[in-house]
């Protein structure tokens, strides 16, 4: 069965896998991360608001992105993004935006709806005496906020967020759908055309499974030392 | 900048000559349905069955079920996939591997899809169960072993009908999983809705209608199941017990 199991395949592409794959798959990732944390907070905060102009689109945002597929979203994306680009700049015609932005974007506005729904929890998770306390001192919003709130939400949550980019870095996998080369896609493609299709993909399964695992290991022992006790 | 809007595509006749393109989207939701209601059937089951084992006092046995969960929950599903659809006919006896090489195009792929979701989901379902039987307080399994319950038994009478109905919520919530996460099975050529709205956008060059009309049966089809898993869950709600929906957990 692995009889003519061809080590020397995995060793003559991990340059091309790593160097171009896997930079693809991690930029990606962290920018995606950086992106979706921030513009979920933001959500989140929409959310929680008394203002029904900010609650309500906020909240079918959030529902609309959670009920349909990443991959649609990904496709969306894709031909939604030089129109709006286009409609943006004031273009005549729907501007090239190539698709590694298309990739960054299509990931940040997916998971900030997952991200939304982590930090609404954590802020919600803050004592309301906090807030009170915070409008005593006289902060107004954002100041009670930044100071107050949101860094005790951002410690709650931590395990929760580094779970959701960990479930991130996996489904940046998806741009496959639009033959973009991050390490899945650069694997596929050595695969098809040295016909080496089982040393590929186990390999990457392989290389997944040993990132993934030691993250979610790593954020597992975080949760320990951080539980409130 | 103009894009040109034309919401009668879908009653134009599409061009496999099998209807209108209405009904290709149609026939794409049929085949998301099946994968996902029979590969939810599978990841009940089994996941049912490993998240138990993981609460057994059994140190092997719970070993092997934490592998199970961490191999399938650390590894992409897209990748997952391409293993279930290239990789194991390859690595198969050669008879059974080429019978199913041999299957006929939706067969293909719907069966490694299929067993694909399964797997994946079950870790996930897994997981929930054994969250579900561990929340339960420790007093439960010591009155059922007071009662003279066998282990077994005590899980059967005592553990399981009450774990099931406080994880239900976030079982609802992997049923809407499975259901979006079989749009991934369009990379190995299974014809379902995500794939068929694609298509219908390649030939039509009707990008934003028929990524709408996909994206609004996708909503019905959550407001249905939520819909209708309310109620379930009305039901079955234990009096006096917060449901486990409510601490947020990480998903896609």
């Amino acid at each position: 069965m692995f009889a003519d199991f061809d080590f020397d395949v995995i060793e003559r592409s991990l340059p091309f896998l790593f160097k171009e794959g896997m930079t693809f798959t991690l930029t990606l990732t962290a920018m995606a991360m950086t992106g979706g944390i921030v513009f979920g907070t933001l959500l989140a905060m929409m959310r929680l608001s008394s203002y029904a102009v900010l609650n309500v689109p906020a909240a079918l945002y959030v529902n609309l992105m959670r009920s349909v597929p990443l991959v649609l979203v990904i496709f969306w994306f894709y031909f939604l993004v030089p129109w709006m680009g286009g409609w943006i700049v004031g273009a005549r015609e729907p501007i090239q935006v190539g698709a590694f932005w298309s990739s960054v974007i299509t990931f940040t506005m997916f998971e900030a709806a997952y991200y939304a729904e982590i930090m609404r929890a954590g802020i919600q998770s803050v004592a309301r005496g906090q807030v009170s306390a915070g409008q005593a001192l006289g902060l107004n919003y954002w100041q009670s906020m930044g100071y107050v709130v949101l860094p005790q939400a951002f410690r709650n949550m931590l395990p929760v967020l580094l779970t959701q980019t960990i479930i991130l870095f996996q489904d940046t996998s998806l741009v496959y759908v639009l033959s973009i080369v991050d390490f899945l896609g650069a694997a596929a493609r050595i695969a098809q055309r040295d016909g080496r299709l089982i040393e590929m993909y186990l390999f990457v399964a392989v290389v997944y499974f040993i990132i993934s695992y030691s993250l979610s290991y790593m954020v597992k022992r975080l949760q320990q030392r951080i539980a409130v006790v | 900048m103009n894009y040109n809007w034309n919401w009668g595509i879908f009653w134009q006749p599409a061009p496999d000559g099998t209807g209108v393109y209405l009904w290709w989207l149609i026939s794409g939701l049929g085949w998301t349905l099946a994968t996902a209601l029979l590969a939810w059937v599978f990841a009940l089951a089994l996941g049912a069955a490993v998240g138990t084992l993981r609460t057994t006092p059994l140190t092997w046995v719970v070993r092997l079920g934490n592998a199970y969960v961490e191999l399938f929950r650390n590894v992409p599903l897209l990748v997952q996939m391409f293993l279930w659809y290239f990789v194991l006919p390859e690595l198969l006896p050669k008879a059974l591997g080429d019978t199913l090489k041999q299957m006929t195009p939706p067969w293909a792929s719907f069966w490694p899809a299929v067993l694909c979701l399964a797997f994946y989901t079950s870790a996930r379902v897994a997981e929930q169960v054994r969250a579900g039987i561990q929340s339960l307080p420790r007093g439960q399994h010591m009155a059922g072993t007071a009662l003279g319950l066998t282990l077994p038994q005590s899980y059967r009478y005592v553990l399981l009908p009450q774990a099931f109905r406080i994880i239900l919520p976030p079982l609802t919530s992997e049923f809407m999983n499975i259901i979006k996460n079989s749009a991934v099975a369009l990379t190995i050529g299974l014809m379902e809705l995500t794939a068929r709205a694609r298509s219908m956008q390649e030939f039509s060059f009707q990008v934003f209608e028929a990524f709408t009309a996909a994206t609004v049966i996708y909503i019905c089809v959550t407001l249905v199941v939520v819909y209708a898993m309310r109620r379930v869950e009305k039901r079955v709600q234990v009096p006096g017990l917060i449901s486990a929906g409510g601490a947020p957990l990480a998903g896609h």
